[in-house]
C-alpha cells in the first residue's frame, strides 16, 4: 500500500474482496473512514456487514484487496491492531455465568491491566455506563440494555482508538438505544473513531457518514444529507381513497421506482428521468383530479430503497 | 512474559469461577469416579460363580443324585431346574432359562466306577472303556467366560463320591501368583479405572469447555483481543489438571480403603505417570474442540475415543489376547500406555524409567496434540 494511505483516515480499503466458495460476500469495497467520526454500514441482513467488519478487525483474511486500519496493514499487522481497537460483536459475547465485575476483570487482565489501575478503570466504566448497582449480578440475568452497556464497557476498557460495533442495538428497546447513541457520541468526542453497522434507518441517520451495502456491493456512501440530496429520485406523497389499488397501478409504470403506503398517504419514488413529477403523475389515469399530490423531502429510507432496489426487481 | 502469565491467569480464574457455578459439571467431577468405582469394583468379576444350570437325570439313581450335589459343592454352577428330556433341556437353553444342562446317562453308575477320577486306581477294564466320560454338559457357548467356567469342570475329581481321600495329582507345573495371589478382580480393575475415568472426564471437559465458548459466541470476542491461542488453551487446561489429580486421589483412595488395592509404588511415580496421562488426554480434548462445532459433536467424538480406550487398552481384556491389528490401534491410544504404567506403579512398584517407551509415547502424544490444536485453533474463524 502506498504512502499516501496515511493521515486522517482510521480505515482505508481498496478493492477489498472476500469470497466464500462461490459466494462473493464483499465485492471491490473502497472505504475511507475519517478519524474521530462515526461511520455507519447500512444494509439488510446478509449484505456483508459482518464480513466487512471481520476483515477490518483482522479476524478474517481478505481474498484480495488492500486494507489499512490505524496505519496498520492487514492482515499482516492484525496482532498489533488488537491492542488499539475494540470490537463489540453482534451477539452478546461476554460470559453469561460471570458477574459484571468478573467479566470486566477478565477483559482487563487480557489487555494487560491489573492491580490498582485496573480497579480504577473498572470503577470509572461502571459509573459511566450506570452499572454500579449491578456489580455482582450475573451477566446472563441482566436486561438487553444492561448487557449492551456491559459489552460497550468491555470493548472500551483499554481505551481503543477505533471501535467496531456490529449491530449493537438489535436487542435493545428504543429508550436504551437513544441512551446508547449518546454514549457513542461521548466516546467520539473524546477522539475515538467508531464504525457501526445497523439496519435501522434512524441509527444510520445519526452517523457522520455511512455506506449503503447490498449483496456485498457498496451502493452509495457519504453523509446522510449528501445521500439524500444526490438521490436519483423524486419523492412524492399522494393522498387518495383506494391506496392499495393505486399502488398496484403506479408500480407497473417504468418511471416509478417504488410506492409504499404510510397511513393515509402513498409515498412514491419517481425516477429523476422525469423532469416534473407532479405533472407526470397528473397525466396518469389512476390519479383523480381531487387527489392531493405533494413533493416531500427525501428520507434515508428513500435513499436506501432507491440504491438497493435494482437487484430486488 | 509478565503479560503472557497475566493472560493465562485471567483465563484460568475465569474457568475456575465458571466451573464453581456449574454445579452439574462440578458434581460429575466427584460423582463419576465415585459411582463408577463402586459399580465396577463390585460388579466386574471375571471369576464366574453360581451359573444357573439344569439337569436331565436319565439314570435316576442314588449315585447320580450324589454326583449332582458334588458338582454343586464346587459353587461354579447352581442347579435350578430339572428336565425330563434332552429336547426340553435344549429348549430351556434356547430361552435362556439356564446357561447349561448336565445330562446324566442311564449307565452312569457303571461309568463312574470304571472312571479313573473316582479313585479306585486304574480299572481292570480296557482303556477304551475307562476313557468314557461319565456325563455330558450342554452349554450355551455364546458367552466365552461362562463356557470357560464350565469347561473347567471337565477334569474335576470324583473321589469324594466314595468318601475316599482325594486323588492328589502331582501338578506338572507349580504356579506362583505374584502381586495378586488371592486373584481378586478389583486389584486389576481399580488402577485401570483411573485410566478410563480420566480418559472420559479429561477429554470431555476440555473439548466441551472450548466448544462451549464457540457455541455461545465468546470466542469471537476472545479472538479480537490480544490473548493468544496457546495462552487460552493453557489457561483452560490447568484447572482440569487439578481436577484429574483429585479424581485419581478419590479412585485410588477408595480402592485402597474399600477394595484393599495395595499402592506399592511411590507417590511421586504415581503423580508423574498420572500427570503425563492427564496432559495427553487434555490435549486430545483440545484437538477435538478444534474439530467439533457443537457440544453434542464434541461428546460424540469423546465417545469415539472412549470406547476403544475401554475395550482395547487392556482395561477389560488382556492386550496380549488381541489380534495384531487391534494391538496396533491400542498402541495409538494414550490409555493403553497409561494402563501399563499405572498398573506397573501401583501393583508392582516399577520405576517408570523402566517403562520408558510408554512414558515417551505419552510425552510425544501431548506435544503433537498441543501443536495440532494450536495450529488448527488459529484458523477457526475462517
Amino acid at each position: 500500500m502506498s504512502a499516501a494511505f496515511t493521515g486522517n483516515f482510521a480505515i482505508r480499503t481498496r478493492r477489498l474482496c472476500r469470497r466464500f466458495g462461490e459466494l462473493i460476500a464483499i465485492n471491490n469495497l473502497d472505504l475511507d473512514v475519517e478519524k474521530g467520526s462515526i461511520y455507519g454500514f447500512l444494509g439488510p441482513n446478509g449484505c456483508g456487514k459482518t464480513t466487512a467488519i471481520r476483515m477490518l478487525t483482522g479476524l478474517l483474511k481478505p481474498s484480495s484487496g488492500d486494507v489499512e486500519v490505524l496505519g496498520l496493514n492487514l492482515p499482516k499487522d492484525a496482532g498489533k491492531l488488537r491492542l488499539k481497537m475494540g470490537y463489540m460483536t453482534q451477539k452478546f459475547s461476554l460470559y453469561d455465568d460471570l458477574t459484571v465485575k468478573e467479566n470486566l476483570h477478565f477483559v482487563a487482565n487480557i489487555y494487560g491491566l491489573s492491580g490498582r489501575p485496573m480497579k480504577k478503570r473498572i470503577e470509572e466504566l461502571l459509573s459511566i455506563y450506570g452499572l454500579n448497582q449491578k456489580v455482582v449480578q450475573l451477566a446472563g440475568s441482566m436486561s438487553g440494555g444492561q448487557r449492551q452497556r456491559l459489552a460497550l464497557a468491555a470493548a472500551t476498557l483499554h481505551k481503543p482508538e477505533l471501535l467496531f460495533l456490529d449491530e449493537p442495538t438489535s436487542a435493545v428497546d428504543p429508550e436504551n438505544r437513544r441512551e446508547f447513541w449518546e454514549q457513542l457520541f461521548d466516546l467520539c468526542d473524546r477522539g475515538t473513531s467508531i464504525l457501526v453497522s445497523t439496519h435501522y434507518m434512524d441509527e444510520a441517520e445519526r452517523c457522520h457518514k455511512l455506506a449503503i451495502l447490498e449483496d456485498g456491493y457498496k451502493r452509495a456512501d457519504g453523509t446522510p444529507d449528501e445521500l439524500m440530496e444526490s438521490m436519483d429520485a423524486h419523492v412524492v406523497e399522494v393522498e387518495a381513497n383506494n391506496l392499495r389499488q393505486l399502488k398496484q397501478s403506479l408500480m407497473v409504470l417504468p418511471e416509478v421506482i417504488t410506492a409504499a403506503q404510510l397511513g393515509a398517504r402513498l409515498r412514491v419514488l419517481i425516477s429523476k428521468k422525469v423532469i416534473d413529477p407532479l405533472i407526470y403523475l397528473k397525466q396518469q389515469n389512476c390519479i383523480q383530479p381531487q387527489n392531493t399530490i405533494l413533493i416531500v423531502r427525501p428520507s434515508l429510507e428513500d435513499v436506501f430503497v432507491t440504491c438497493t432496489g435494482t437487484s430486488r426487481q | 512474559m509478565k503479560l503472557v502469565l497475566l493472560r493465562i491467569q485471567a483465563v484460568f480464574i475465569k474457568e475456575l469461577i465458571q466451573l464453581r457455578r456449574d454445579k452439574m459439571t462440578f458434581g460429575m467431577v466427584i460423582m463419576i469416579p465415585l459411582v463408577q468405582l463402586i459399580l465396577f469394583g463390585y460388579a466386574i468379576n471375571t471369576n464366574v460363580r453360581h451359573i444357573p444350570v439344569g439337569v436331565v437325570d436319565i439314570s435316576q439313581t442314588a449315585i447320580s443324585r450324589v454326583l449332582v450335589q458334588t458338582i454343586s459343592a464346587t459353587q461354579v454352577v447352581k442347579f435350578t431346574h430339572q428336565y425330563f428330556s434332552i429336547e426340553a433341556a435344549q429348549a430351556a437353553i434356547d430361552k435362556s432359562e439356564v446357561r447349561a444342562v448336565l445330562i446324566i446317562p442311564n449307565d452312569v453308575d457303571q461309568r463312574i466306577v470304571t472312571h479313573p477320577s473316582a479313585g479306585f486306581g486304574l480299572p481292570p477294564a480296557s482303556d477304551e472303556e475307562s476313557s468314557r466320560p461319565i456325563a455330558q454338559w450342554l452349554v450355551d457357548g455364546s458367552d466365552t467366560m461362562i463356557a470357560g467356567a464350565i469347561k473347567s469342570l471337565r477334569y474335576m475329581p470324583l473321589a469324594e463320591l466314595f468318601k475316599k481321600p482325594a486323588n492328589r495329582y502331582t501338578p506338572t507345573f507349580e504356579v506362583t501368583l505374584l502381586y495378586n495371589p488371592e486373584q481378586r478382580s478389583a486389584v486389576n480393575i481399580v488402577p485401570g479405572l483411573v485410566g478410563i475415568i480420566l480418559t472420559m472426564t479429561m477429554i470431555m471437559f476440555t473439548a466441551g469447555a472450548i466448544v462451549r465458548e464457540k457455541e455461545r459466541g465468546n470466542l469471537e470476542m476472545l479472538i479480537a483481543t490480544p490473548v493468544r491461542s496457546i495462552e487460552l488453551m493453557l489457561g483452560k487446561i490447568i484447572p482440569y489438571i487439578f481436577i484429574g489429580l483429585l479424581q485419581v486421589f478419590i479412585i485410588l483412595g477408595i480402592g485402597y480403603t474399600v477394595f484393599g488395592v495395595p499402592i506399592n509404588g511411590g507417590l511421586g511415580q504415581l503423580a508423574g505417570v498420572t500427570l503425563l496421562f492427564i496432559s495427553a488426554s487434555l490435549t486430545l480434548g483440545l484437538v477435538i474442540s478444534t474439530i467439533a462445532s457443537t457440544q453434542l459433536q464434541s461428546t460424540q467424538m469423546t465417545i469415539f475415543v472412549l470406547l476403544p480406550s475401554i475395550l482395547l487398552s487392556g482395561f477389560m481384556f488382556p492386550y496380549e489376547g488381541m489380534p495384531v491389528a487391534a494391538q496396533n490401534i491400542a498402541e495409538v491410544l494414550p490409555a493403553t500406555h497409561f494402563m501399563r504404567l499405572i498398573r506397573g506403579v501401583v501393583l508392582r512398584d516399577v520405576d517408570s524409567i523402566e517403562m520408558a517407551f510408554d512414558v515417551y509415547w505419552l510425552i510425544l502424544f501431548t506435544i503433537a496434540g498441543l501443536t495440532i490444536a494450536s495450529l488448527r485453533f488459529r484458523k477457526n474463524l475462517e
